[in-house]
């Protein structure tokens, strides 16, 4: 009876330290659902102060970049998505460092070293990709572009943390490949993509495990 | 159930050797430093433990240089992964019969 009471600790054990040697737990709910705020609140920035309420189109405006008319509302634009996106890198970071303290786990394991290995290369090569189409002046492309590499990275990224981060990398694909059909409603589908998608995606995460 | 029991691998009757066979078989490799933290253990122990997992031929040693400063790595070998499995196998038997 002893032998049995001590096996099944023991598998228990091992199945709890296999989980959090090999994913990366400490990713929390609410890093999504601030991230998708901050995404919405860029997207209205956008919409209001640099689009005027969408009469202006906003690859019109990025292509405006290297061309005759003002470039700074497109420069405003690009400042407004990169402060989203630091924004929303910041907070996740200080979210998971809040929950690997609570929970008495560590933050950098090397499993985290994978895990960003594996979320940074696609998303970098997104980036690159991205800042080539404004270049070449195929600006109506910023936006599925940024889904679809964002996307490829969280589903990368899905094999060492939370399952459900793949299937949010799926998700973010489709969105992408649909927008990049219907580009003219580009700003729309950055709402959807990364506000609403994030913000669904950190309340189920943030009721599943952390409560 | 003798029997069973009996087939229990000796050298994976210690937690902290459990531990580091756990960690090792969903991770190509694992460096002392790391496993130190995952596994909460001291320097001294966690040597004295890789090591007779060491001679019993359950997982290897990788010695690397980053920079200068020493990196020892351990990964699993063939024979440890079989062994494991076949322990895991067992306390789940072992569970079943209860």
């Amino acid at each position: 009876m002893e032998n049995n009471l001590s096996s099944s600790d023991d598998l228990k054990t091992i199945r709890k330290i296999m989980e959090e040697s090999s994913r990366f737990l400490s990713l929390s709910g609410l890093s999504g659902i601030f991230a998708g705020l901050f995404a919405i609140a860029g997207a209205f920035v956008a919409w209001f102060f640099i689009l005027h309420k969408g009469t202006i189109q906003y690859d019109d405006v990025l292509s405006s970049l290297y061309g005759n008319s003002s470039s700074l509302p497109g420069w405003q634009l690009i400042a407004d998505a990169l402060v989203v996106l630091v924004l929303s890198l910041l907070f996740s970071l200080w979210f998971s460092a809040r929950r690997a303290r609570k929970a008495g786990r560590i933050l950098w394991t090397p499993v985290t070293k994978r895990l960003l290995v594996n979320f940074s290369v696609p998303l970098i090569t997104g980036g690159l990709f991205v800042i080539i189409l404004l270049i070449e002046n195929h600006s109506e492309l910023v936006i599925p572009g940024l889904l679809v590499f964002y996307g490829l990275a969280l589903l990368n990224a899905g094999k060492f943390t939370y399952g459900e981060v793949f299937y949010l990398g799926l998700l973010e694909i489709i969105t992408g490949l649909i927008s990049a059909v219907l580009f003219k409603y580009g700003i729309w589908f950055w709402v959807f993509g990364f506000g609403a998608l994030h913000i669904v995606y950190g309340l189920i995460m943030y009721r599943r495990y952390e409560r | 159930m003798k029997d069973l029991i009996s087939g229990l691998n000796k050298i994976f009757d210690n937690r902290i050797r459990l531990g580091i066979m756990s960690v090792l078989m969903v991770n190509d490799s694992y460096d002392f430093n790391s496993l130190k933290q995952t596994l909460d253990v001291t320097d001294g122990n966690l040597a004295s433990h890789l090591k007779t997992l060491e001679e019993k031929n359950m997982i290897r040693v990788n010695k690397q240089f980053i920079g200068k400063k020493p990196n020892t790595s351990y990964s699993v070998t063939d024979e440890g992964r079989q062994a494991f499995r076949h322990h895991l196998k067992i306390l789940e038997e072992l569970i079943k019969g209860q």
